[in-house]
């Protein structure tokens, strides 16, 4: 006969209720919101998958989607090639080990809202320190509220400066995890220094890498904070990212229905993606 | 394969080493013969390790010389030495193939993949890993990533000399052996110079030809096992060497013979020099017998080890063991222990300085 000790329940039910009363409750909110429609007042009429399919076909969805997409990308693809030759090139023992460290923790221990503002100002054509240096000084015209171009270099270089440092440090992480022995026999088999990159540390790497990959993929395709207060969406729309579109759907306009049909398909998207992502690099791990 | 000169070498890791403890190597001069096999043994932190890279070039040696057939190469790269370096903990590289990691050090060299295939086919049926060639090689077991890495020194046909690095420490008991004979065979096979260090004097002692026995920087004597088992140059080697090591025991010398605890102690020969020093007399426990007459002593420990029995006796302060095959005392019994003379040495501030009687000395 097998025992079994049901009394284990009792300790699993406050995280239970807690996940419930921050999680599944309001997610269960717009679940709700997403079928049916609400003028107020408590009153609610059925509007089934309508606005499923109001967003899925609404061009200004692709263009906010697309927007969002290209973001990612970008800082993706700056980031992680970024961080890992900066984790490269930083000492892996003595004094300014702990110097560069703190150093790039530095920019993600501030606050998202007071980033924004810092680069909102840093970049004000006429007092802003880069602003002022780029149109009075180089002369090249650059003011971002004009130009959508300006904007969004200026986002991308924001992510960049703020995050590039969470892809450093766990590289650097799986850099220093690396015996010693593995670059002395790179160096007696006669390896070059790609050669050491691409067998050696890319590799022992590579677990890091697929979290800090991660962890970019799903900040950067839920980024709201900053581009809303560094351009508030603009100009015009072309900053006007998924998150962004969705609060403006949902407090600007008050389409509760399908702001909630949008969160969904958004948070679908996400979870998609890493799944995706998360399950074709660990692939050859299970064989 | 070459014949390696160590000159005049010093080796500290501080910029400015002040006095002799500042050195990790303490002035080594050695000649490995081409084709030998060697042991370097010592306890942790005695400098083997830094040796052994010195001669790999992974570390450039603050004074002295390394000559290869006489040509220098402190000043070489590693990579331009032609050696071979086994670590400790195996190394491969985990997204290559078996097959793809034998052939790295030759394709880096830039070597046509016909030789590669020859070479890489040669050394897999050598080390038996035939059947592995296609897997990759993260999935191996550590005595086969091991026998990889060790490949990868040998696939070069003109390596000078291949060095391990305490190669069996994470390697399974049972495997240990097989993969000590494997080496053993490998260097009859290939005939490259071998050099091992470890601090295990089995491992030391079943590989190597010759045995060079470090302490604290320094070469405290090289040797054949059987020398080093027979004839230790300096207490420390008896000590180390053997299971349990050399008894040492303090005495006084009186017109040439010893004393111990109040008894004359006859020793193998004459003392060499004036022994003024630290006096001691120093016999393996395999020479100890318990017997009629002899020194006086109290059996405090006995330890069956198998196909002995390890006595442990206590006399004039000190411990003595003894090893012998037939009945053992009773523990708290006394005993009498007589040495055999030709196999009691004495040394004099640690080092050996008593030379074998005049008559065997002719007969050996």
């Amino acid at each position: 006969m097998k025992t079994e000790n049901q009394k284990a329940w009792f300790f699993v039910l406050p995280v239970l209720a807690l996940v419930a009363f921050n999680a599944l409750i309001p997610m269960m909110t717009v679940v709700n919101y997403s079928v049916q429609e609400t003028f107020g007042d408590n009153v609610f009429f059925w509007q089934g998958l309508d606005w499923f399919q109001q967003i899925l076909r609404s061009d200004r969805f692709h263009a906010a989607l697309g927007r969002q997409f290209l973001f990612t990308f970008l800082i993706l693809i700056i980031e992680v090639p970024l961080g890992i030759a900066i984790a490269l090139s930083m000492p892996r023992k003595g004094f300014w080990v702990p110097v560069c460290l703190v150093l790039m923790a530095l920019p993600m221990l501030i606050p998202w809202n007071v980033v924004g503002a810092m680069w909102n100002i840093f970049t004000l054509p006429d007092i802003g320190l880069l602003g002022y240096f780029l149109n009075h000084v180089l002369g090249i015209s650059y003011d971002m509220t004009q130009d959508p171009v300006a904007a969004w270099v200026t986002i991308v270089t924001m992510d960049v400066w703020h995050w590039t440092s969470l892809v450093v440090l766990l590289s650097y992480a799986g850099l220093v995890s690396i015996p010693d022995a593995y670059y002395q026999a790179a160096k007696i088999d006669g390896a070059s220094n790609w050669a050491v990159f691409r067998f050696i540390q890319l590799p022992k790497m590579k677990t890091v890498l697929t979290i800090a990959i991660l962890l970019r993929f799903m900040d950067s395709f839920n980024i709201y904070t900053e581009p809303f207060v560094l351009t508030g969406g603009g100009p015009g729309n072309s900053t006007t990212l998924l998150s962004i579109d969705l609060v403006k759907i949902a407090l600007g306009q008050f389409d509760l229905g399908p702001a909630a049909a949008m969160s969904l398909i958004y948070f679908a998207i996400t979870l998609l993606v890493s799944w995706l992502f998360y399950t074709l690099m660990t692939k050859d791990d299970l064989n | 394969m070459a014949k390696i000169t160590l000159s005049k070498l010093r080796h500290s890791y501080l910029s400015t080493p002040k006095s002799d403890s500042d050195y990790a190597l303490k002035e080594i001069d050695l000649d490995w013969t081409d084709g030998g096999a060697y042991a370097l043994l010592g306890p942790s932190g005695c400098g083997k390790s830094t040796l052994l890279n010195i001669i790999s070039g992974l570390l450039v040696p603050s004074e002295g010389q390394i000559l290869f057939d006489g040509k220098d190469v402190t000043a070489l790269p590693p990579d331009q030495r032609n050696i071979a370096q086994v670590f400790q903990f195996p190394v491969i590289y985990d997204t290559m193939t078996v097959y793809d990691n034998l052939a790295f050090p030759l394709r880096n060299r830039g070597r046509d993949e016909a030789t590669v295939h020859e070479r890489v086919m040669a050394i897999a049926e050598m080390l038996e890993v035939t059947e592995m060639l296609e897997q990759k090689a993260a999935g191996l077991s550590p005595d086969n990533k091991q026998k990889i890495s060790m490949g990868r020194g040998l696939v070069r046909e003109d390596v000078n000399v291949v060095m391990f690095d305490e190669p069996l420490t994470v390697i399974d008991p049972h495997l240990k052996w097989k993969l000590r004979s494997k080496l053993k065979e490998l260097h009859q096979r290939v005939k490259a110079t071998m050099i091992y260090v470890t601090h295990d004097q089995t491992e030391a002692l079943t590989f190597a030809d010759q045995v060079v026995v470090m302490q604290l920087g320094e070469v405290v004597q090289i040797g054949t096992p059987v020398e080093l088992f027979e004839r230790p140059a300096h207490t420390f080697v008896g000590h180390f060497i053997g299971s349990p090591g050399m008894n040492i025991l303090p005495c006084e010398l009186h017109q040439g013979s010893s004393v111990f605890a109040g008894q004359s102690v006859a020793l193998e020969g004459p003392v060499q020099g004036a022994a003024n020093g630290r006096t001691e007399i120093g016999i393996r426990p395999e020479f100890v017998s318990l017997a009629d007459h002899g020194l006086p002593a109290a059996v405090t420990k006995v330890s069956d080890i198998g196909r002995h029995t390890v006595v442990e006796c206590e006399a004039g302060g000190c411990r003595i063991n003894a090893i012998t095959d037939g009945a053992a005392p009773e523990k708290g019994s006394a005993v009498r222990l007589a040495f055999r003379q030709d196999m009691t040495r004495l040394y004099v501030d640690g080092w050996l300085a008593t030379s074998p009687a005049a008559d065997e000395q002719g007969a050996a």
